[in-house]
């Protein structure tokens, strides 16, 4: 920095300002983390636990995804805790691959929604003309047809690949994604500040990803939650139907569908048998439910700090 | 109307030693810090001060209220024999809307748009009072007449949006008074008001006040308005009392030195100066929003080095003249022509060098800067883009910018939240001259800001014209920062010119009808200023247009 020129005294330097306190990111998580409540801790363990679970099902899981014992449908044991499948694979872990790859399906999913959803949706609300339109309108259309049974139509026409899984419930997701970056970004775009970088000659990619971006990023992580939870709940539904992940690997939604069957057979064992088989799907079904149930706690808990709602 | 009984102690309020703190920050700070204030019945107290001084938060304290993240730490609030400071909401409420009302500030934001301005207005008594509706309405209606609001009859069956922003204020007063209450709080009732509007509304308050023998806290940081309101002056600042006295010998006489700063800068004024050498001239433009048209053949001309005022009240078109300037909204008729050439009317089509040399300032900082961008960047921005300045040189650049807004480079990494209103300005300031254009646009730039930092603000904008020859297209409802600034004023009315010349001629009689009215309607630090005004009125041979209201 050079070095300084003194002046006399300035008058505006002893404003007083709303000077606030400087905070840095740490101290700032840190009373953020402080005031977070009981849900917010159960809701963010549980997710850390599910993504270690994921990252690590290789190296955590006692069996390889894909092998088969010589017992199929085995009650729980000590050389497989939760039993074996159908076909005689370890449960524990099918369950622990399955957050591998559910997980990982519904994150790189909600991620190309966003991609494009928020893209499409910012673009539409900085130009507010005929852009807007286009868009608005063709996302309206392809919002007027059911989801699930657009993604069933189309996975049938191509095929379930896990790229095809993706790219189709991507783009149908990204539609909701639209809508909500585009009414947020609306109150933004009307901000003096992005005039004054439109009159500066900025380009609409330095306008959406500098002057915007930044201040709608609170909902849309927010959204960010949601929508995952909403996918993987689709990817889910789509797998319990066969058309989702396809066998050999290994998904909570096929899981369920591989063990409903025994829920009807459930009243002739006798008791200690009946909870096993009952249990068997609602094993990973659980699973599906408890992640769903923790993302929520902690998106409801980061909204209502993002929003100013707070009641000091 | 029934007479509401009054006991006979002419006390009415009496604060003692208030302290109020906020929560921000995770942290009490104190707001008001130990102010008293005594009110006798029938009389106005006028609450001055710039802003964060306190005023509005001891205002409200007046009535036992305090907005959500406030506390009353410390003091009494006796207001007829009770103390508001311990009362229980279920006794508030009780007082508020029949014995104590509050007026805000933005009439059209506090109005419910859903239902009709007449049930609104006597909502409050026909919650607390044993009346009977129909008696209610006619008195809302009696108002509605004594504030001079058009149609008094059925104005009050309209939503609130069809209305003007004026009659709305006067429909809120109406709203406070239809209680007959002892005291009214104003909160800055007339800031967002054209001046034009401003003196009928004023008149139509000051009236009803002394009519109904009604106790008043105005509060407000225009000194001129407060100066024919009130009977005595508190000026508060950091949330302790400068000074208080009766408003005449506050006016010839303040002791402390910051009211006697407050009173001078009215006083700013410089000689204009004409030039030919045209550098900006729009001619013959008219505009539309939509099918809307908003300008009818306006012709302005910016000469080099000068300052332009373009006055006229809100609807006038002039901002939509701005819009027209930066390409923002291409005219339908007309020329622009810059330093010879003719601008293209797209903003799309315009080249970076034509956009770098014409730059703007908004009236609102706040929402002019990227909240999440530090004052580095909101500065550094143009260099890079116009001028390809990057790295330590930008920095460097950066750094002798705020210097020359007499900020230094400590603010280099702050955030806009963490400045004060007129820093904001200046970061604004320096963020056009670092495009180091030949036009800065100024919108309203110093309407929104408190009387002293306006005048820096001012000051700053004429010193950087002196240096840099800067030409200021300088948009504006409020008289003395035109005289403060400009060599040459435009008036402008229904998106009409109605007169351009040298700021003499237009300040100086005789004037055409609408710049007489514009002119005469803005307040003097004198306070029999309203008096004399509506005196002439009357007299008639002033006004000869009603402003459309």
């Amino acid at each position: 920095m050079t070095e300084i020129k003194p002046k006399a005294a300035p008058s505006a330097l002893n404003e007083t300002g709303a000077v606030r306190l400087r905070r840095s990111r740490f101290d700032r998580l840190r009373i953020l983390l402080s005031r977070a409540p009981l849900t917010a801790w159960f809701g963010m363990i549980v997710v850390a636990i599910y993504g270690i679970a994921a990252v690590f099902a290789p190296w955590i899981a006692p069996y390889g995804e894909a092998e088969i014992f010589a017992k199929a449908d085995d009650v729980w044991s000590k050389e497989h805790w939760l039993g074996t499948d159908q076909i005689g694979r370890d449960v524990l872990t099918r369950l622990l691959y399955g957050a591998r790859n559910t997980v990982g399906i519904a994150l790189g999913t909600t991620m190309l929604s966003f991609l494009i959803g928020g893209g499409l949706g910012l673009m539409a609300a900085i130009d507010r003309g005929w852009i807007d339109q286009v868009f608005s309108r063709g996302i309206d259309v392809l919002m007027a047809i059911p989801s699930l049974i657009f993604a069933l139509m189309l996975l049938a026409i191509f095929d379930s690949s896990i790229i095809g899984l993706i790219l189709i419930i991507g783009v149908l997701d990204a539609t909701r994604v639209f809508r909500l970056a585009r009414s947020v970004s609306l109150n933004i775009a009307v901000m003096d500040y992005v005039e004054a970088a439109r009159l500066r000659g900025e380009n609409m990619g330095w306008i959406m990803t500098r002057e915007i971006l930044p201040n709608i990023l609170p909902p849309l992580i927010a959204e960010f939650g949601l929508r995952f939870i909403f996918v993987f709940l689709t990817i889910a539904a789509l797998s319990f139907l066969g058309m989702g992940v396809q066998p050999p690997t290994a998904d909570w939604g096929s899981m369920v569908r591989e063990n409903a069957r025994w829920i009807t057979y459930v009243p002739y064992f006798p008791f200690q048998e009946a909870l096993y088989y009952a249990l068997k799907p609602l094993l990973p079904a659980g699973c599906i439910a408890l992640l769903t149930i923790a993302v929520n706690f902690i998106v409801d808990w980061f909204l209502h700090e993002t929003s100013g709602l707070r009641d000091v | 109307m029934s007479e509401a009984t009054k006991t006979p102690s002419p006390l009415l309020l009496d604060m003692k030693n208030i302290c109020i703190e906020g929560f921000a920050d995770e942290r009490w700070h104190p707001i008001i810090k130990g102010v008293d204030l005594q009110l006798n019945r029938g009389e106005v107290l006028g609450l001055i001060g710039e802003s964060g001084a306190g005023k509005s938060t001891l205002g409200k304290a007046a009535m036992g209220y305090t907005q959500p993240g406030c506390r009353i730490t410390q003091g009494e609030v006796w207001f007829d024999g009770q103390d508001l400071a311990q009362a229980k909401t279920r006794e508030k409420r009780a007082i508020w809307g029949t014995r104590i009302s509050y007026v805000a500030q933005s009439a059209a934001a506090s109005f419910n748009p859903a239902h009709r301005l007449i049930d609104q207005t006597i909502r409050a008594s026909k919650r607390l009072s044993d009346r009977n509706e129909a008696e209610l309405r006619r008195d809302a209606i009696e108002l509605f007449d004594a504030l001079n609001l058009p149609e008094p009859e059925t104005i009050g069956q309209r939503y609130p949006h069809q209305v003007s922003g004026g009659q709305l204020q006067r429909v809120m007063t109406a709203m406070a008074m239809s209680s007959l209450p002892d005291l009214i709080i104003f909160d800055e009732p007339t800031t967002a008001l054209d001046v034009t509007t401003q003196v009928e509304v004023l008149a139509s308050i000051r009236n009803i006040v002394s009519q109904f023998n009604t106790a008043a806290i105005y509060i407000t940081h225009d000194l001129a308005v407060v100066a024919q309101m009130a009977d005595r002056i508190k000026v508060l600042r950091y949330g302790e009392e400068v000074e208080q006295a009766d408003t005449r010998t506050m006016l010839s006489d303040p002791k402390q030195d910051y009211t006697k700063s407050l009173w001078s800068v009215r006083s700013l004024e410089k000689p204009g100066h004409a030039s030919d050498d045209v550098l900006l001239a729009i001619e013959n433009i008219d505009a539309a929003y939509g099918t809307a048209k908003v300008l009818h053949d306006v012709s302005i001309k910016l000469p080099r080095g000068r300052t332009v005022a373009v006055v006229g009240e809100s609807g006038s078109g002039k901002s939509t003249a701005a819009r027209v300037i930066t390409g923002l909204l291409p005219q339908s008729k007309g020329s622009v022509t810059f330093d010879g050439q003719a601008l293209p009317p797209k903003l799309s089509n315009r080249s970076k060098e034509q956009l770098r040399r014409i730059q703007m300032i908004y009236q609102m900082a706040d929402t002019a800067m990227n909240p999440r961008q530090t004052v580095g960047q909101i500065i550094g921005r143009p260099l890079e883009f116009y001028l390809g300045l990057r790295g330590k040189e930008q920095e460097r650049r950066v750094i002798e910018l705020l210097e020359m807004i007499e900020l230094d480079a400590s603010f280099y990494d702050r955030l806009p939240d963490e400045l004060s209103g007129g820093q904001k300005q200046r970061i604004c300031i320096a963020r056009a001259l670092a495009a180091e254009p030949d036009i800065i646009i100024c919108d309203e730039v110093t309407s929104a800001l408190d009387q002293i930092v306006q005048e820096g603000i001012l000051n700053l904008l004429q010193r950087l014209q002196n240096e840099f020859g800067i030409a200021y297209l300088f948009i504006t409802h409020d008289i003395a920062t035109v005289r403060a600034i400009s060599d040459e004023i435009v008036v402008m009315w229904q998106g009409k010119v109605v007169e351009q010349g040298m700021k003499n001629e237009i300040l100086s009689p005789p004037h055409p009808a609408y710049s007489e009215l514009l002119l005469s309607s803005v307040p003097e630090m004198n306070p029999d200023w309203l008096d004399t005004l509506l005196t002439r009125r009357e007299a008639g041979g002033e006004g000869v247009i009603k402003a459309q209201d």
